[in-house]
């Protein structure tokens, strides 16, 4: 039994949500509109800080997976399980917002660009690995059986990226994430990593809030013994 | 005596393979659905407005991967009457026996199907092939042995959850991405006439997922059985 003494309030959560609030202020009111894109540009804070945040949680799935095969620890498989549903909805976050600047900017809502795809195939991979936890009545297995396919899709994610390498991208290239210097303004720059930031926290604070969740939800089913127990 | 890893995988693969042949139900009711989805594919399409040959690598590799599905679905379902699975996992056998004997027995059947449905796509579609005929097997055989090594371990997987006819495809067709992506380019390549040497670069990406996946699944399957 855990009796580990929580806070009432789930602090981290708060600052989250504020700084969220206060990134998204300043990306519609305090940073200039794009020249070529007009306020389409806008998507492109919360765009790339949710996708950077779905691949953090994604990242620890993958990891955790590995961890739960290797050391059949029960907090790695709780910590998969919480990062693989926040993952899934800021991947959803992606894929929503994508298609919204798409349309203005490339004239259709979808490609089958390289980078779409795979993102799109991100979510039903991780769509699958939460049926799949919630298809398996035995704990120990379902631990088992998600570490499996989680270690796996990692796997298959270069080939799906190799398969579609080869048709030519639309997706505009990184503007940050590059060896050489950022090309942004550094009012849009400063926006940006607000927003990023913002994500980042909210993505932390998702996770470990599921995972309190996951850590009480076992200790009653241990009580009430219906085959919580690991 | 304990049999070598190779004796005992034939071992399980032929154990399969006897049932199979015994009862020949599945087999057939996969055939049929094969060729009965090739036809259906027909009546889906403007054949003045596409030409069959465009269309046929889509066919043919969509139906593959269906059939296949539906013949992987039986693979460890089988198992399940009378817990028949504890009488395997008690054989003094290697698990990784246990996995490449079943693939095996699933790639004997895959390729079954295929040996079938892949001149039938011909005949129907009337595609101009000629000795190309081989390469196109050769391609299949590649796909197979991918779609099995995946296919396998997820049916493992999947019969032992709650949504088992749900669960395979679910967790298999994100999968099976790669391999029709790799086995329709290259049998478009075929077909346009184009050089070999074109379909190379999808042929070696089927061959690295199939090596792969097979590595993986193999060395991921005895964490799928009960310790």
């Amino acid at each position: 039994m855990s009796s580990t003494k929580r806070p009432l309030f789930d602090w981290l959560f708060v600052v989250a949500v504020l700084s969220l609030i206060a990134a998204y202020v300043r990306a519609v009111f305090f940073t200039p509109i794009e020249a070529l894109q007009g306020a389409a540009q806008k998507i492109y804070y919360v765009h790339v800080s949710a996708a950077i945040s779905a691949y953090l949680a994604l990242g620890i799935v993958a990891l955790m997976s590995i961890v739960y095969l290797w050391l059949h620890d029960e907090r790695a498989d709780r910590l998969a399980e919480s990062a693989g549903e926040v993952g899934l909805l800021f991947l959803t976050v992606v894929l929503t917002t994508g298609p919204l600047w798409g349309k203005p900017i490339w004239g259709a809502w979808w490609t089958w660009d390289a980078r779409l795809t795979l993102t799109l195939f991100l979510w039903f991979l991780t769509a699958g690995y939460l049926v799949l936890r919630g298809a398996v009545d035995d704990a120990a297995m379902r631990s088992r059986y998600s570490a499996v396919l989680g270690v796996l899709a990692a796997l298959l994610i270069p080939f799906i990226h190799l398969s579609v390498y080869l048709f030519n991208t639309l997706h505009p290239m990184p503007i940050l994430l590059k060896p050489s210097k950022p090309s942004m303004p550094s009012d849009m720059l400063i926006t940006f990593f607000s927003m990023w930031g913002a994500c980042t926290l909210l993505c932390i604070s998702l996770i470990g809030a599921r995972y309190r969740y996951g850590v009480d939800r076992d200790a009653l089913r241990a009580l009430e013994g219906n085959g919580g127990d690991r | 005596m304990r049999p070598t890893l190779l004796a005992a995988t034939w071992l399980v693969a032929r154990k399969d393979l006897k049932i199979e042949f015994r009862t020949r139900t599945a087999f057939f009711a996969v055939l049929v659905f094969a060729i009965l989805g090739v036809a259906i594919f027909y009546f889906a399409w403007d054949s003045t407005a596409v030409a069959a040959v465009d269309l046929a690598p889509g066919v043919l590799w969509v139906i593959f991967i269906f059939s296949g599905l539906l013949s992987l679905q039986r693979s460890f379902g089988v198992e399940q009457a009378d817990r028949a699975m504890d009488g395997l996992l008690l054989s003094p056998i290697d698990r990784e026996a246990i996995f490449l004997g079943k693939a095996l027995a699933n790639l004997v059947f895959v390729a079954g199907i295929l040996l079938v449905t892949i001149p039938a796509v011909v005949l129907l579609y009337n595609l101009p092939l000629g000795r190309t005929l081989v390469i196109l097997f050769a391609i299949a055989l590649l796909a197979a042995v991918g779609l099995v090594a995946v296919g396998t371990l997820f049916s493992a997987m999947a019969a032992n959850t709650r949504l088992a006819e749900l669960l395979l495809p679910m967790l298999s067709l994100p999968f099976f991405v790669p391999v029709v992506y790799g086995a329709a380019q290259a049998t478009s390549a075929l077909l346009a006439g184009r050089p070999t040497a074109e379909a190379w670069p999808f042929l070696k990406l089927l061959i690295a997922f199939d090596l792969v996946f097979l590595f993986a699944c193999t060395l991921a399957f005895p964490f799928t059985l009960e310790e």
